[in-house]
């Protein structure tokens, strides 16, 4: 489970969130939805301790985050962009962040296997392909069987069938009970992965809850088109 | 030592000496050594001026790569934040890991050369273990300084000019405002005001670590001379040693209470 409660970040004089009260029940998935800027990324950025919030709490699994990282011992994390030590091979990335949560984390090979990897384990990271490398990140996220997801535009440069297998996985780990936190551009996606949607706009989130009834609210036929009739009601 | 940082610090070291860059910058010093040792006549001669070349290729070479590394591995930071580790140990691993391949880059340059000629002068070794020790010294401090500015300046490129100025500053720059003081203040007592701005300077408390060593002031610079006049016994190379740690110390503990406070 995840809570945000009144959640305020300032960068400067910018006013990023404000205010922001969202949860995310285990077994669901949560898809983050607004224009760049929006505050999705600052968002993901509090939950994972990259960023410290200027005001308001963030609880993971009923604790509130603070000074105790162990918290995201619980937590997958795949960025949008992810620029790997160039010199270090793929297994040797898998090791050290296996090594990096201790000997306990038990590792899912399968993920390893299902996006191909295996051929690409043992070379630099700065020979593999963009694709290829955007699989690695997805496979670091899953392979420790993690009970939260945070995922960043997880399908991006990700060819069809890995971004299947991609979708597959994340749907398996939701039956199996793990929490997701996604946030994506392609409105598809996200129909076709999460149970509710949050909408920011400038900092502020202007709906939460279920696709059908954002899309029953705004008399649209799809996630796409509702989101684009939210903005507009928003904007005007 | 934390088990974690140890585990994170070994891969950077992974990564750092398979690139080429800490190839490059070992063999700067290796062909600088051999060539000195080669032609400079005396072991001397050659170990001073190896001392002056590596008062500047340190900190430059430190500045520069240890800055371009903070902003080329912005994701891969993120990525370590991202798992259940204190942001202490995720500094510390960066650190070591940039740092020790560089001390490694600078030693071998230097050492593996001097070794193939069964380790030079013997009179001369005590300059040499100085020049090692000073290197190691700049090394880690300007790395710390480099760390410094990554984490406090966004723009990669603001970033890097800002590491180029502070490396001119140090060590070449330096002096001018040194004899300018001088010049100008030459009718006052300021040889106490001249000692508190070398110590201001880690590039010119290395110098004068060396100087002491190898009795050479007038070659140094007026810095270096003054610095010897008054500091040439033990309590001075002391007193400049100390001021090297603090050169290590202070920007690292600055560094990491930026690291600790930056919203990535």
């Amino acid at each position: 489970m995840i809570e945000f409660s009144k959640v305020t970040k300032r960068f400067g004089g910018t006013e990023v969130l404000r205010g922001v009260d969202l949860s995310v029940a285990s077994g669901r998935v949560m898809g983050l939805i607004g224009s760049n800027g929006a505050g999705k990324t600052t968002l993901i950025k509090l939950l994972l301790g990259l960023a410290h919030p200027t005001s308001g709490e963030i609880r993971v699994s009923g604790k509130r985050i603070g000074n105790d990282e162990s918290y995201r011992s619980e937590i997958g994390y795949m960025p949008q962009i992810m620029r790997f030590p160039e010199n270090l091979t793929a297994s040797e990335l898998f090791a050290m962040i296996r090594e990096l949560r201790g000997v306990a984390a038990s590792a899912d090979p399968g993920i390893i296997e299902q996006l191909r990897l295996g051929d690409h384990l043992d070379k630099p990271l700065r020979v593999l392909s963009g694709g290829t490398r955007q699989k690695v990140n997805a496979a670091l996220a899953l392979f420790l069987q993690p009970s939260i997801l945070v995922l960043d535009e997880p399908t991006a440069s990700l060819d069809a069938l890995s971004s299947a297998i991609l979708k597959d996985t994340i749907r398996a780990r939701r039956a199996e009970g793990a929490t997701v936190l996604v946030s994506s551009h392609i409105m598809s996606e996200l129909e076709e992965l999460c149970d509710e949607v949050a909408f920011l706009l400038d900092g502020v989130i202007h709906y939460v809850g279920p696709i059908a009834e954002l899309r029953a609210r705004t008399h649209q036929v799809n996630l796409e088109r509702a989101i684009a009739a939210l903005m507009i009601r928003e904007v005007a | 030592m934390n088990s974690v940082m140890v585990k994170l610090a070994r891969v950077q070291v992974r990564d750092a000496l398979r690139s080429r860059w800490i190839i490059v910058y070992t063999a700067v010093f290796l062909a600088l050594t051999e060539t000195l040792f080669r032609f400079s006549g005396t072991d001397a001669k050659a170990v001073l001026s190896l001392a002056t070349a590596s008062f500047a290729i340190v900190p430059l070479g430190t500045l520069i790569l240890s800055t371009t590394h903070m902003y080329n591995a912005r994701e891969f930071t993120e990525l370590l934040l991202a798992q259940p580790i204190r942001r202490a140990t995720v500094y510390a691993g960066l650190y070591l890991g940039l740092a020790l391949p560089m001390v490694g880059g600078f030693i071998a340059g230097i050492g593996v050369p001097l070794l193939l000629r069964g380790g030079g002068d013997p009179a001369q070794r005590g300059a040499v273990f100085a020049l090692l020790g000073v290197g190691t010294a700049l090394t880690l401090a300007f790395t710390a300084i480099a760390f410094v500015i990554a984490l406090g300046v966004e723009d990669r490129l603001r970033g890097v000019g800002i590491a180029l100025g502070v490396w001119l500053l140090a060590t070449v720059a330096y002096d001018g405002v040194v004899l300018t003081v001088v010049a100008l203040f030459s009718d006052h007592p300021i040889e106490r005001p001249l000692l508190a701005l070398m110590f201001a300077n880690p590039v010119d408390l290395g110098r004068v670590l060396l100087l002491l060593r190898l009795d050479v002031s007038a070659l140094m610079g007026y810095t270096g001379a003054v610095f010897a006049r008054f500091f040439g016994t033990a309590g001075g190379a002391a007193a400049a040693a100390a001021g090297l740690v603090f050169w290590i110390v202070a920007p690292t503990a600055v560094a990491a209470l930026r690291f600790k406070r930056k919203d990535f």
